[in-house]
């Protein structure tokens, strides 16, 4: 069974189907069809063999043959955990737009399910001009997303998203086909395919000049500091379901790109690079944190505290080290986790009040108790309390870090502190203390729907803080691997 | 060689005679016909294309042969040029008749003038003789002259047309003395002795190089690349939208066709000479086109600039000169046909000429506006749609042939114009309706059209190996 495939398919399926939904069934349709998928991805799990090397479930079939580009899918142990994120984030995300969006309901769920699709087809991809089809193609619907349902700043947020990326990705592109060209005159025959690709011995040159031309496509995307200047203005003005999955998925393409492609296709370059990204990330850490500290926008807090804990993750590529690339893989997962429930909370609280400023509320837990309670594990996850997932990953990043260099590790725990300093005056000033505007005492509390959107994060957030043993499982073969390849 | 029109003459010859037949029966019979009924003369100008396309099918079947002693020559290359230029026309009278009445310049000549440019195309991209290109050039400019010109009552189009007549005049007489130079060297019109004469003398042989001088500003002229693209935005704006889509393709393939046979053909030799003027130009209409467009406010004019910013990138193909920087123009060629004709029927369909006419279109009209970000997708060359492949094989091209800064420059362009290009997306998508324009009542070959083009930009880019298989060898030698 084309299992990979049909995870593609499914809600490409649901967008062609989509025209011919009446306009009131189109919710259940879209949600219907994402559930379906989270169904379909869910039982990879069982089946992943985690003993194995390699990627697994291939599915291969020729795509472009005189350039030797194939439709190639597979999955190890990183892609297995970001597919699984993304098939669970999807139907959140859409489920948490129910009521939110009622203009354009149709083009709405369309722009989604295309997300969707582009999303699992980049995790998936194992050939390199496949891959960047799908880093392309996720461009298109999401500048819809931002640019028709977004906040007052929409139609500036959504281009400066577009620009950026692409501007990034257009130099990616050259990289991708230098390194086919390079590819082609040592390989039997050109191919994208990169398995094929991590055979070549490149020159270190030629490693310095393609390592660089991938940065700068995957840079931009986690963003690393100083291309970050498109994220707080794309997830601001993004609709809930926006913020989500550019949070929670997108930002992990940047990061995957690193991890699938730079490091282990130009070792000695990443080598050499290490202390320019461990520097970077250091200084996204700790930058993204102080101007949290001054937000005075909730959403806008929340965007800036991805720079800084998306800085934690290329900390971890940067010590290039099995601990800090498991921690790294594994801190994706978490940001995508907490980071999504802040954002969906942020949406719940904004479908209230209509307001974004952190000033118009306070005392909401008087008013709103079960949500200052999920609201809660939410900034308690995102700083890395123990027990809970933000914890294992940042710990296990630190660890790695540390045996790298201490200096480094030293500047990253600051940020660990300002992380939760921020984060709880965020707490401080939204839920607790007495209700100082009017407006807010009649708040309702979380109503069933909001519940099941933010329960599975919420288990999730939990297990992986109590019991984070199988997904390191999961990590550990391409995780040496890699490790090995770097030492080599 | 005693027989002065041999059977295989009139066979390379035929598919041009057609056409010319054909046009000079729309001319006929319009006077014949009453003004309402004119529309039947579609059911002339299809048929006349169809013939064509047998011939040229036929044509395939034989394989590389040449005929009037080296004057023509039927080879991939020409056939590979020949199959656009048949595309392109069936494509435009298929959105012309019905923006022709609504324009209510409804006049049968429009299709005559339109199968004599196709048939002025013929010669340049089969000719292998200055003087046989040059009347080959000569009829498709004059067509189009009067084709700019056509909307009698509007000011726009005749000073369209009479800005384009006074340059493209004049760069014809540039191209004609540099023709006459080639002359002078060689001592004959022919393209494969001139290329002996040429290779016999070095690169930066004075009189080479004026010719390479006045050849270059002629046919970069009509490609419409900088510097000589002054003609350009105005005369795409004041044309007749259906025009203006058969200008941005039809003379511009068909121009290109005649600068890869003069550059490829007899002065390949003295490619260090003329290969930094190629580059200057490239970056030069890379430059122009893209930054211009972004300020622009008339979708057409934007249009206009993005295609001199085509033509940069078919230069660049040209400039890095290996196989694969000739099959990338080859493929770039064909899905430039179809993005851009498409773009510009979305245009007429909206039947307006700002960006602001734009405005909300997507809510009114789905079905066109859907499309028009696919075209606008594949010309700045995003995957998956034809654009990208064309961009992609350029790319590798000039990375194979080891220049990487080109590579890069014509990178960081596509940035740049998918910044304007999404200004049309924007208006469409994200803006409110400001004026409620009617929508033309379109018609049956609009929609026709509209599909193909959405149809092959889209698929191209999604399955493109029978396309690459198509042009993988129709322009190399």
């Amino acid at each position: 069974m084309p299992w990979l495939s049909s995870l593609i398919l499914l809600p490409l399926l649901g967008v062609l189907v989509l025209p011919f939904i009446p306009t009131s069934l189109v919710r259940w349709w879209a949600n219907g069809i994402l559930l379906a998928g989270l169904a379909l991805a869910a039982p990879l799990w069982q089946h992943f063999d985690r003993a194995a090397t390699g990627y697994q479930f291939v599915e291969r079939l020729p795509w472009i043959p005189s350039l030797g580009a194939q439709y190639l899918l597979g999955l190890d142990g990183i892609s297995l955990l970001l597919v699984l994120l993304t098939s669970l984030l999807g139907p959140l995300a859409s489920l948490a737009s129910w009521n939110a969006i009622e203009d354009r309901t149709k083009e709405f769920y369309a722009m989604l399910l295309l997300l969707q699709a582009g999303m699992l087809g980049l995790f998936l991809a194992q050939d390199l001009l496949l891959f960047f089809v799908f880093f392309e193609v996720v461009l298109v619907p999401m500048y819809f997303l931002i640019g028709i349902w977004g906040a007052e700043r929409r139609l500036y947020a959504a281009i400066k998203f577009f620009l950026y990326t692409l501007a990034g990705s257009v130099v990616l592109l050259l990289g991708i086909i230098g390194l086919y060209w390079l590819g082609s005159q040592q390989l039997p025959r050109p191919t994208f395919e990169l398995a094929e690709l991590l055979k070549l011995r490149l020159p270190l040159d030629a490693q310095r000049w393609l390592f660089w031309a991938f940065f700068a496509g995957f840079a931009i995307k986690v963003p690393m500091v100083p291309f970050h200047t498109w994220l707080p203005d794309a997830h601001t003005e993004a609709p809930t379901a926006g913020s989500v999955l550019l949070a929670g998925v997108l930002l992990k393409m940047g990061t995957y790109g690193l991890i699938r492609f730079s490091l282990p296709l130009f070792p000695e370059a990443a080598r050499e690079a290490a202390p320019i990204l461990a520097v970077l990330s250091i200084v996204a850490i700790l930058y993204g944190a102080l101007i949290s500290l001054v937000q005075a926008d909730w959403k806008r807090l929340v965007a800036y505290s991805s720079v800084s804990h998306m800085g934690f993750c290329t900390l971890g590529l940067a010590a290039l080290n099995a601990n800090g690339l498991a921690g790294s893989v594994l801190q994706q997962i978490n940001h995508g986790i907490s980071t999504s429930l802040l954002f969906l909370l942020v949406g719940f609280a904004y479908e209230r009040r209509h307001t974004r400023k952190i000033a118009d509320y306070g005392g909401l837990a008087v008013v709103m108790p079960r949500f200052a309670f999920v609201f809660a594990v939410a900034v308690f996850s995102s700083a890395g309390l123990p027990l809970l997932n933000g914890f294992i990953g940042e710990f296990v990043i630190l660890q790695g870090t540390f045996t790298a260099n201490r200096t480094w590790a030293a500047f990253a725990v600051l940020g660990v502190v300002l992380g939760a300093a921020y984060l709880l005056w965020l707490y401080q000033r939204t839920m607790l203390g007495e209700i100082r505007h009017e407006a807010n005492r009649g708040l309702a509390d979380l109503s069933l729907r909001e519940w099941a959107t933010v329960l599975p994060l919420l288990g999730l957030a939990l297990a992986i803080g109590i019991y984070p043993a199988p997904y390191f499982a999961v990590l550990e073969r391409p995780v040496l691997e890699l490790v090995g390849r770097l030492a080599r | 060689m005693s027989h002065f029109y041999t059977d295989v003459d009139h066979f390379a010859l035929l598919p041009a005679i057609i056409l010319a037949l054909f046009g000079c029966a729309i001319f006929l019979f319009d006077s014949l016909l009453e003004a309402r009924s004119r529309r039947w003369q579609l059911c002339l100008i299809l048929p006349g294309l169809a013939i064509t396309g047998w011939q040229l099918w036929k044509q395939g079947q034989v394989g590389t042969f040449t005929a009037f002693h080296g004057a023509l020559t039927i080879d991939p290359f020409s056939l590979f040029f020949n199959w656009l230029f048949l595309l392109t026309a069936v494509l435009i009278a298929l959105i012309s008749y019905r923006y022709l009445e609504i324009e209510k310049e409804h006049q049968g000549e429009y299709y005559g003038l339109v199968l004599m440019a196709q048939s002025g195309a013929y010669f340049l991209a089969t000719g292998t003789e200055l003087i046989t290109l040059f009347i080959g050039l000569e009829t498709m400019s004059l067509s189009f002259y009067v084709l700019v010109g056509f909307l009698r009552e509007k000011r726009r189009s005749n000073e369209a047309a009479l800005k384009y007549l006074l340059l493209g005049a004049f760069s014809s007489g540039i191209l004609a003395y540099g023709f006459s130079i080639l002359y002078g060297i060689a001592g004959t019109t022919y393209l494969a002795d001139i290329a002996v004469a040429i290779a016999a003398r070095p690169a930066f042989d004075p009189l080479t190089v004026i010719a390479i001088l006045t050849i270059s500003t002629g046919v970069l002229f009509k490609i419409s690349a900088a510097p000589f693209h002054m003609w350009a935005p105005d005369t795409y704006e004041g044309a007749p939208t259906a025009v203006t889509a058969f200008l941005a393709v039809g003379s511009k393939i068909a121009s290109l066709a005649l600068l890869l046979r003069l550059f490829l053909g007899p002065l390949a030799s003295a490619r260090e000479a003329w290969e930094p003027l190629m580059v200057l130009a490239a970056v030069a209409s890379l430059t122009v086109g893209n930054l211009a467009a972004v300020t622009q406010t008339s979708a057409k004019r934007l249009l206009a600039y993005s295609s001199i910013a085509h033509a940069g990138y078919l230069l660049l193909g040209l400039i890095a000169g290996n196989a694969t920087g000739l099959q990338g123009i080859a493929i770039y060629a064909g899905a430039y046909v179809f993005m851009t004709i498409g773009a510009f029927l979305v245009l007429i369909a909206v039947h307006g000429d700002d960006i602001d006419d734009l405005n909300g279109f997507a809510r009114r009209h789905p079905a066109y506006a859907i499309p028009m970000v696919v075209f606008l997708l594949s010309l700045a060359g995003l995957p998956p749609t034809a654009g990208f492949l064309g961009k992609y094989y350029i790319f590798l091209a000039l990375i194979e042939s080891g220049r990487y800064a080109l590579a890069l420059v014509g990178a960081v362009y596509v940035a740049i114009s998918l910044f304007y290009y999404f200004r049309l997306v924007r208006a469409m998508f994200l803006l409110p309706a400001t004026l409620t324009v009617p929508a033309l009542p379109t018609s049956l070959g609009l929609r026709l059209a509209l599909g193909a083009t959405g149809l092959i930009t889209l698929g191209a880019g999604i399955y493109p190996e029978p396309f690459l298989q198509l042009a993988a060898r129709s322009l190399l030698k």
